[in-house]
């Protein structure tokens, strides 16, 4: 029926176009095997950060101003490489799951699909994001700001079929992940995690993982810091302590005030920040209404509350949150303003199912001073001006 | 190293094992060899460090050759861009805060594991556990964590106390009060 109807719709535009002497551009246009952008989005990019030097070390951020809705495309999801991305084999990679089990086993990609499959959405944020916002150089944008942030429809194995398929032994209290990436990054992860809702993960947003996400296999941690979430998975090795490796002693560690450095803090906080308007946007027109929208999420599970300010804190109006509301997701909220035409400081802040409440940056260098980078979650204002123009504060 | 029939007995058992499972059929049981060839894991007490030794003044060598291009003759780093291995210590708990292998590593198999399995950055993997030891020495060494007669191996390497052994707590989650 609605291909019938897409197929009239076809021919009238083809007659249409056989009438008029300048033929629309709409049958000059291919049906390409695989898609692309219209011409006049394909400037909406990531931005690519390398080191010097050393190619694939680095980031690259998800232009979120840009976005609409909670779903990430694939092709603009956020990067962060110790050592680049690995070319992989999909048909000789496995997964190996060894260690206190009953069994060591391997899976094929074959294997793992054969698997009682989920499909889930989730956010994944690196640990540093944000990290700017503390150290005082506010972002000029929401990609500069919040931009290691993105969020997919993932597809893949619970890690807890796998590890019950090879028997984990009582005692088993960690299971260290590594990835086939040239550095072989590993991280230790607690088991209560991989038994609650850890995945396995093949599939993003309804297709194969992008290379830079890990593929053909990386282990998903919702609401974990991302660089737990180990790309190119390869390994799972079932022990009784962590490893203490690389990345969770020298640098995913947040130091204290007292010297002294939180380990193993998973979690990324309660967080949510307005994408529209937001810096380095211009509210065209001039002064009436202007819908504000943003993007909350949190580790803990649900965010259960939005509230907008445009007066700089003073008061706050609760946000609409759109269904679904999902858990370790980002949640759209949106908020109607009708602004006066006068500069103007616009923020929100997020509130989780447990009830904690999205901080401001100066009471996170309250709790934790300036050491550390790592789960920055605070408020975030913009400046709106009388000419429209949005700036960081 | 198992004679056959020992051999056909355990592989029975691991198929026994194998048929209980919720999803049969689906993976294959892995052999010890495979296992050990994949598991590079390095744990803090040295389980699963190879045999192999190394000394200091084998680690300067080897260090100029395959580490000091990034992180420079004495480990001090080069340009923000890579890391420095040494200083840092008295300043955790400072505002000029500089974390490096002396100064905030808790373990000295991270350091170990580290060049084992990621440097150097442009061909990782490839040095030898030997070599691996006398860079590990060297580094330590360049810390003034042990001294210049000193040899490492997979005993004495754990036994290796770094500065910042105590200075990591568990994370109290959240740890951050915000007012309404």
């Amino acid at each position: 029926m609605a291909d019938r109807r897409s197929f009239l719709g076809l021919a009238a535009v083809l007659t249409a176009c056989t009438k008029s002497s300048k033929a629309p551009s709409v049958v000059e246009q291919s049906m390409a095997p695989y898609g692309e952008r219209a011409a006049a989005e394909t400037n909406i990019l990531r931005t690519a950060t390398e080191r010097t030097g050393s190619i694939g070390v680095g980031s690259s951020t998800t232009p979120l101003q840009e976005l609409h809705g909670v779903i990430t495309p694939s092709a603009l999801h956020f990067e962060r490489h110790h050592a680049g991305i690995p070319k992989i084999d999909p048909a000789k990679h496995t997964l190996l799951v060894h260690g206190l089990v009953a069994q060591p086993m391997e899976f094929t990609l074959d294997d793992l699909k054969r698997l009682p499959a989920v499909t889930r959405t989730h956010f994944i944020e690196c640990s540093g994001n944000g990290g700017g916002e503390l150290r005082g150089v506010a972002g000029a944008t929401v990609e500069k700001s919040h931009g290691l942030l993105s969020c997919s429809e993932w597809t893949g194995v619970p890690l807890k079929f796998l590890l019950e398929q090879a028997g984990v032994k009582p005692e088993a209290k960690w299971v260290i992940a590594e990835g086939a990436d040239a550095c072989r990054m590993a991280r230790s992860i607690p088991m209560a995690k991989c038994m609650e809702d850890a995945l396995v993960v093949y599939g993003q947003n309804g297709e194969a993982l992008r290379p830079g996400q890990g593929y053909p296999l990386r282990l998903l941690l919702p609401g974990f810091e991302g660089n737990s979430s180990v790309k190119w998975l390869d390994r799972l090795h079932v022990t009784e302590e962590p490893a203490q490796s690389n990345q969770e002693t020298a640098h995913y560690t947040d130091l204290l005030p007292n010297g002294k450095a939180r380990q193993f803090s998973f979690v990324m906080d309660t967080n949510s920040v307005i994408t529209r308007p937001s810096g380095g946007q211009k509210i065209a027109g001039g002064a009436g209404f202007v819908e504000i929208s943003g993007i909350a999420w949190t580790g803990n599970g649900k965010i259960k509350r939005v509230e907008v300010s445009t007066d700089g804190g003073k008061t706050w109006i609760d946000a609409a949150l759109e269904e679904p509301v999902l858990s370790r997701s980002l949640v759209r909220f949106r908020a109607p303003w009708v602004w006066d035409g006068k500069d103007a400081v616009i923020q929100s802040r997020a509130t989780d199912e447990t009830g904690y409440l999205q901080p401001t940056r100066d009471e996170i260098v309250e709790a934790r001073g300036m050491n550390s980078q790592y789960h920055y979650h605070g408020v975030k204002p913009w400046v709106v001006k009388a000419d429209g123009s949005v700036t960081n504060v | 190293m198992f004679r056959p029939v020992l051999k056909i007995a355990l592989l029975l058992c691991a198929a026994t094992a194998f048929a209980q499972t919720k999803y049969p059929g689906v993976g294959k049981p892995a052999a010890a060899d495979r296992v050990k060839a994949a598991d590079k894991t390095v744990m803090a007490d040295g389980r699963g460090l190879p045999a192999g030794k190394g000394n200091v003044e084998t680690g300067r060598g080897l260090y100029k050759t395959h580490c000091a291009e990034c992180h420079n003759e004495a480990g001090e780093g080069r340009d923000k861009q890579w890391p420095a291995l040494v200083g840092g210590t008295g300043t955790l708990a400072t505002k000029a805060a500089k974390k490096t292998v002396g100064s905030y590593w808790p373990y000295a198999t991270t350091v170990w594991d580290t060049i084992s399995r990621s440097m150097p950055y442009n061909n990782p993997g490839t040095l030898k556990p030997d070599e691996v030891y006398a860079i590990t020495a060297f580094v330590l060494h360049l810390n003034n964590i042990v001294p210049a007669s000193q040899e490492l191996d997979e005993k004495s390497l754990p036994q290796v106390k770094m500065p910042n052994r105590d200075g990591f707590i568990p994370t109290v989650h959240p740890d951050v009060k915000a007012k309404r």
